[in-house]
């Protein structure tokens, strides 16, 4: 009994370390590239790019949150990098939902096992909602400060 | 031969991080004010984010010890409203790549579990405990409990609203 709780221990650490390093090339590059972004583009061109008109902005954030895949460790260090770079809170947060919410990537898949329509659907609807909850978000932090 | 092999093997993350590692090193030998701003921001961040990265090795194996798709799958076959709880908390506590619970949740549809609670458990496999410490340390706590209260409340509105969506559309 013991030896079996010993193995399922091993296993889980085994797992996560895992899922850690396969995380881990797409984390250093990205970390990587965002400190070559960083040392190359102005701050001020990421305030121009976003308008601060709330669903622009929440629209952009959840389209190149969309199309973008990864672990999400990734899209946090990215998302709070953008934020220091001056761009608006509603937009990354559109950002980092939409990231962990579309499955672009997964489409094929998730079509596949359980069924087109709803598979499009749930996408669709997940990238609008990523758009409602960063406004929703942002207002309720804004009421709260 | 072999080396070729392996190298046809690597995941295509490796290759995004061999190709920026191939940028630096132009950049170290073309532009060396750009490299070493760039190296100095690297590590302000990794300095920033490496004690974090201990924790959430500690949350992700803990919740792989507790959580695996049998006792997911056991909580999502409760009845009624409870339901709903039952298919948010799975969502939140599920761990491994998405396509992994596909076939889960495919199988949980025969059974009986609508379109709503399949989209509704997707959803809240966007709140990832084991992560919560890095989401924290760049935007604050209240930010990240807010945006968790928001996202478990818009995955039960998805999941009605997808109900109604499959039922106009069959």
């Amino acid at each position: 009994m013991k030896s079996k709780n010993d193995k399922l221990i091993k296993q889980s650490v085994l797992k996560a370390a895992k899922g850690l390093w396969m995380a881990f090339p797409m984390i250093l590059g990205t970390v990587l590239l965002i400190s070559f972004i960083s040392a190359m583009v102005p701050k001020s061109f990421y305030t121009s790019v976003f308008s601060k008109n709330i669903f622009f902005d929440s629209l952009v954030g959840s389209l190149v949150g969309s199309i973008s895949a990864g672990n999400p460790i990734t899209s946090y260090i990215f998302g709070g990098e953008m934020l220091s770079h001056g761009v608006g809170l509603i937009a990354v947060t559109a950002f980092l939902v939409a990231w962990v919410t579309v499955g672009i990537i997964q489409l094929p898949a998730e079509s596949a096992i359980l069924g087109k329509k709803f598979a499009l659907l749930r996408n669709f609807t997940a990238f609008v909602l990523a758009i409602v909850v960063a406004i929703v978000t942002v207002l309720i932090l804004g009421v709260m400060v | 031969m072999k080396f070729k092999d392996k190298l046809k093997r690597l995941p295509g993350s490796w290759y995004f991080l061999f190709t920026i590692i191939i940028i630096y090193f132009l950049f170290s030998i073309f532009n060396q004010k750009i490299y070493l701003d760039s190296l100095d921001f690297f590590g302000q961040i990794i300095y920033k984010v490496i004690p974090i990265f201990v924790l959430v090795f500690v949350l992700m194996s803990l919740s792989n010890y507790f959580i695996t798709p049998k006792f997911v799958m056991r909580h999502l076959s409760e009845k009624g409203f409870r339901k709903w709880f039952y298919v948010i908390v799975g969502g939140i506590l599920s761990t491994g790549p998405i396509y992994m619970w596909y076939p889960l949740l495919a199988e949980l549809r025969r059974r009986g579990l609508n379109y709503g609670l399949v989209a509704c458990f997707l959803y809240n496999r966007a709140i990832k405990i084991p992560l919560l410490p890095l989401a924290i340390l760049y935007f604050s706590w209240q930010y990240i409990l807010v945006l968790c209260f928001v996202m478990i409340f818009m995955s039960v509105v998805q999941g009605v609203f997808l109900n109604k969506l499959m039922e106009v559309n069959k």
